[in-house]
């Protein structure tokens, strides 16, 4: 939960920094989820640590030393916010002259995320599926049908979840095609969406959660997110265009582009919501 | 608008003080109480920063923000709850064998 | 200033106050089960006041929206949240101190 603490710091730092989908993904994914999973994962293991074998000064000064020489090596870069930085020079000033104009969303980041980069995306998003695929080789094997005591009924936790499981999903819909405009996008609805599941599944019970959900609807709507990505960009070839050319998609330019992060976008929603639940539930199910 | 700056140094006062409480506090409820104070206290500060920045757009991080919140300390809650669960039944077992 | 900046400017002040009030009883209280009521007060009290205060000068009808989900919201997960560490607390045998130890009346 100190994570939590740090990754919403971090969140707010970014804010300010006005770096907003960033501050949306931390709060999200770093807060959220991810304290989610760490939790599940300790639920697996013994209450205390183990001591270590050597004592703690050794590894103390490996961690202060690799900190300093990351903090030695940022000094070289430029200043924040700094006009003559390289970054700020090429490529930066032609996205934004240009985005309006070639893809008309009022939202930058996401058509620099889905549009200009799109093909990192696609990469991003074939590791989030990979690491899913890993996680559940690797532990998610053997299902133990073992008999676990009925969790107590918390009446309290129960109505209030269901009031608030469906406006969760709502919002995250909303997140999701909301996000030309506002901050948002695909990740960030998709971990809400995942984080609604997820909440199900712990005031419910992890039994009840999986037999709404079976294993092969998550794996397929992961699978169906991916390819959604992948043939978008296939249609793209089909219609006369390179591979995730967007622009050929629509009717004008402007609107193939809106198409093209329209659906991918939703894939990439599909991918995030079913890898993070599944992973949950693989890290829920291994325990007791 | 300048109450809205107070309310920010208000509102980052509050944060400090859970957080004091958070590595104090003797049992893990303390803690735990005071991670899900620091939490609201920090959707509070994205929708003050929200108006003094003048974007409203940044209150949908608010939003989530509660949301995860929310979630985080009830997932902590069911954990603590299974480890417990789980130390009495191993209790019982030595006592019954 | 206008009636409405006013509004908005004291209910942000005793939001503030309220606030800082209850982090103070969250250090000072004795035990967890009483320091579940200063953190409901800067929960629900300063929250409250707080967003009530944002939401009259908030510009454009999206932000008041906005702000009065995440006040409905706050509303509906604060209490529940601490009911379900109140009891889990209970559940584990945390036992509330009582005054009978004091010798109170």
């Amino acid at each position: 939960m100190l994570f939590g603490i740090y990754s919403l710091l971090s969140a707010t730092a970014f804010l300010v920094m006005a770096a907003v989908d960033v501050a949306f993904t931390e709060a999200a994914v770093g807060a959220g989820v991810s304290s989610l999973l760490v939790l599940a994962t300790l639920a697996q293991t013994d209450r205390w640590e183990q001591s270590a074998p050597s004592g703690r000064a050794p590894r103390l000064l490996l961690v202060a030393v690799t900190g300093a020489a990351l903090v030695w090596g940022t000094m070289d870069a430029p200043a924040f916010g700094d006009p003559d930085a390289p970054s700020q020079q090429h490529v930066a000033p032609r996205y934004i002259d240009r985005s309006p104009a070639e893809i008309g969303i009022p939202n930058m980041v996401t058509s620099v995320l889905a549009s200009y980069r799109g093909y990192d995306t696609l990469g991003e998003v074939a590791v989030i599926f990979t690491a899913g695929l890993g996680a559940v080789m690797l532990i998610g094997r053997r299902r133990r049908h073992r008999i676990s005591p009925p969790p107590p009924d918390h009446p309290v936790l129960r109505v209030t979840s269901k009031i608030l499981i469906p406006p969760i999903m709502l919002f995250g819909l909303y997140v999701l095609f909301h996000g030309e405009i506002s901050p948002g996008g695909g990740f960030q609805a998709g971990v809400i969406f995942a984080a609604a599941l997820i909440l199900y599944a712990l005031v419910f019970g992890v039994e009840r959660a999986r037999s709404m959900l079976p294993a092969g609807l998550l794996r397929g709507v992961a699978v169906a997110g991916l390819l959604l990505f992948g043939l978008v960009g296939l249609s793209s070839i089909a219609l006369d265009g390179a591979y995730l050319e967007y622009r050929v998609l629509g009717d004008s330019p402007v609107a193939g582009q809106q198409l093209g992060i329209m659906l991918i976008e939703l894939g990439v929603g599909m991918l995030v919501a079913a890898v993070m639940t599944k992973l949950f539930f693989v890290f829920a199910e291994r325990g007791a | 608008m300048n109450a809205v700056v107070a309310a920010a140094f208000a509102i980052l006062l509050v944060m400090a003080l859970a957080l004091i409480r958070a590595v104090l506090g003797p049992s893990l409820y303390d803690r735990v109480l005071a991670v899900n104070v620091f939490g609201t206290k920090t959707v509070l500060m994205i929708c003050v920063i929200a108006q003094l920045a003048g974007r409203p757009s940044y209150l949908d991080i608010a939003l989530v923000y509660a949301l995860i919140n929310f979630i985080s300390v009830i997932a902590l809650l069911k954990f603590f709850e299974r480890s417990d669960l789980q130390q009495r039944s191993a209790k019982s077992a030595e006592k019954s064998s | 200033m206008s009636l409405l900046s006013l509004l908005a400017g004291l209910c942000l002040l005793v939001g503030s106050v309220a606030g800082i009030l209850g982090a103070i009883g969250l250090l000072r209280f004795p035990d967890f089960y009483t320091r579940l009521h200063p953190a409901g007060v800067t929960d629900t009290l300063c929250a409250g006041l707080i967003l009530i205060g944002l939401m009259l000068l908030a510009g454009g009808a999206m932000a008041v929206i906005k702000l009065a989900l995440i006040l409905f919201f706050l509303m509906f997960t604060t209490p529940t949240a601490t009911h379900a560490l109140a009891r889990a607390a209970l559940n584990a045998g945390d036992v509330p101190l009582s005054g009978a130890e004091e010798g109170g009346p």
